[in-house]
């Protein structure tokens, strides 16, 4: 055959949080085992393991990802953000800190996950509507808050972001 | 999950040799939303997985007036709707491809994927098929078209040979004065699975008259249910409530759903009765509009 598979344990580069990183990890393990049990990188949180919850929010390449649905074997070449990586010049992002600000969490599991899925909608649409918002983090789950002080939050770091507050 | 191999061939070939040589035991990965899980829980016997977002024609997606949309069978959903011709060209499509999972889920999930799965309740399917889609399929002996609406043969199970992986969808380009459109009802507000879904696509004569419409079914039988005498009862007939009232009502006495966690069989006929009709008006309008 032309080509050979890749069995036991094998060799994966990546650039993860803007450093270049390699692991070795069976074919079998999701990117979300990787980032937990192999690179220590405990902030991204498993909740289903399933895609329901966003818990294991990251970005790859840019674009939001339940890091539980991709396999890590699959990321050789891949950029890797996780809420790790996410961090202003002075400490905080404005969305980090909107949370804080507006109580948007409570006992935080989900939170990793809606910083990533904020972050990156921001990224995406810098004026988001309340609709958007909701709908863009439908895919993250969240059973304290009830959703609206976390609609808040990021809508306060989105006008910090244009300057506006 | 258990051991398995992986490969991420970048030719067409290469992944064309692993599945002559390890068959049913491998399995083609596009997204990986429905594979990983199932690889997961044992709920789907995998021992090999080739990645198929390595080769070109599996990421190929283009519109072309004179030969329609080709979506390679890995394109993930949020590159339809992320273009804006695509997306104004097949609105059907786009209502399908925007409410599978949520965002991060349409980051990866693609439409080729959401039919190999051949779930009954598989949001893209019914808009393929009212657009008169065709699966290219490629093996050892080269490459075959099916019809979208023949290619699931039951829950989890297609057309597909052991040997052969899905290349692309093709998607002819719709005629002037048509419309389409996918509609589908959930238990909860966003991010479920259809209770019912539908999807319809149909084309005005220049007086108006409804010249052919197609309607396909999701969630009410094994595999999704194209229902061509209900798209066909509209040809020839004004677009008016009550020959929509008439197609609604074929299409409900076709579906044949089963009594499960998201809805009853009596909730389900009633909703293809009323997903019809309204995806229909909604197809109206956008036909009007393409003028």
């Amino acid at each position: 055959m032309a080509i050979s598979l890749m069995s036991g344990k094998v060799t994966v580069s990546a650039t993860v949080n803007g450093e270049p990183t390699e692991w070795l990890c069976e074919p079998r393990e999701t990117l979300l085992e990787v980032l937990r049990d192999r690179l220590g990188l405990t902030g991204t949180k498993e909740g289903c393991s399933n895609g329901n919850c966003g818990a294991c929010s990251v970005l790859l390449d840019g674009r939001l990802v339940n890091s539980c649905l991709v396999l890590a074997v699959e990321t050789e070449g891949a950029e890797i953000t996780t809420v790790e990586g996410i961090r202003g010049e002075k400490g905080l992002t404005p969305v980090q800190r909107s949370f804080l600000e507006e109580a948007a969490l409570q006992c935080g599991f989900c939170t990793p996950g809606f910083i990533v899925a904020a972050t990156a909608l921001l990224q995406a649409n810098p004026s988001p509507t309340e609709e958007q918002i909701r709908w863009w983090l439908a895919g993250n789950l969240c059973r304290c808050t009830g959703y609206d002080k976390i609609v808040r939050a990021v809508q306060k770091a989105a006008a910090e972001m244009r300057g506006e507050a | 999950m258990h051991a398995i191999q992986y490969a991420a061939p970048r030719t067409l070939q290469d992944a064309l040799e692993i599945l002559q040589e390890y068959g049913a035991k491998a399995r083609i990965l596009a997204g990986g939303t429905d594979l990983i899980v199932q690889a997961g829980t044992g709920a789907r016997s995998v021992d090999v997985i080739v990645d198929g977002k390595r080769i070109p024609e599996l990421m190929h997606l283009a519109f072309d007036p004179a030969d329609g949309l080709t979506i390679g069978a890995a394109v993930p959903c949020c590159r339809i709707y992320e273009d804006p011709q695509i997306s104004r060209r097949y609105p059907g499509l786009a209502d399908a491809v925007s409410i599978i999972g949520g965002m991060a889920i349409q980051g990866r999930a693609s439409v080729g994927g959401n039919l190999c799965n051949a779930s009954p309740a598989a949001d893209s399917v019914p808009a393929l098929i009212a657009y008169r889609a065709t699966a290219l399929i490629v093996g050892p002996k080269g490459e075959r078209e099916v019809p979208v609406e023949r290619f699931c043969t039951a829950p989890g199970r297609t057309v597909l040979g052991e040997d052969e992986l899905l290349l692309s969808l093709h998607l002819p380009t719709p005629p002037p004065r048509s419309g389409a459109a996918y509609l589908r009802f959930i238990p909860r507000n966003e991010m479920d699975i259809a209770e019912v879904g539908v999807g319809v696509s149909l084309t005005l004569d220049e007086q108006g008259t409804i010249s052919g419409a197609r309607i396909a079914l999701a969630a009410v039988a094994p595999t999704p249910l194209f229902v061509p005498e209900a798209g066909d009862s509209l040809a020839g007939s004004a677009p008016t409530e009550e020959s929509f009232r008439r197609a609604a009502q074929i299409a409900r006495d076709a579906s044949r759903p089963i009594n499960d966690i998201r809805g009853t069989i009596e909730h389900r006929k009633h909703l293809v009765g009323v997903l019809t009709r309204r995806a229909l008006e909604r197809a109206l309008e956008r036909a009007r509009q393409a003028g």
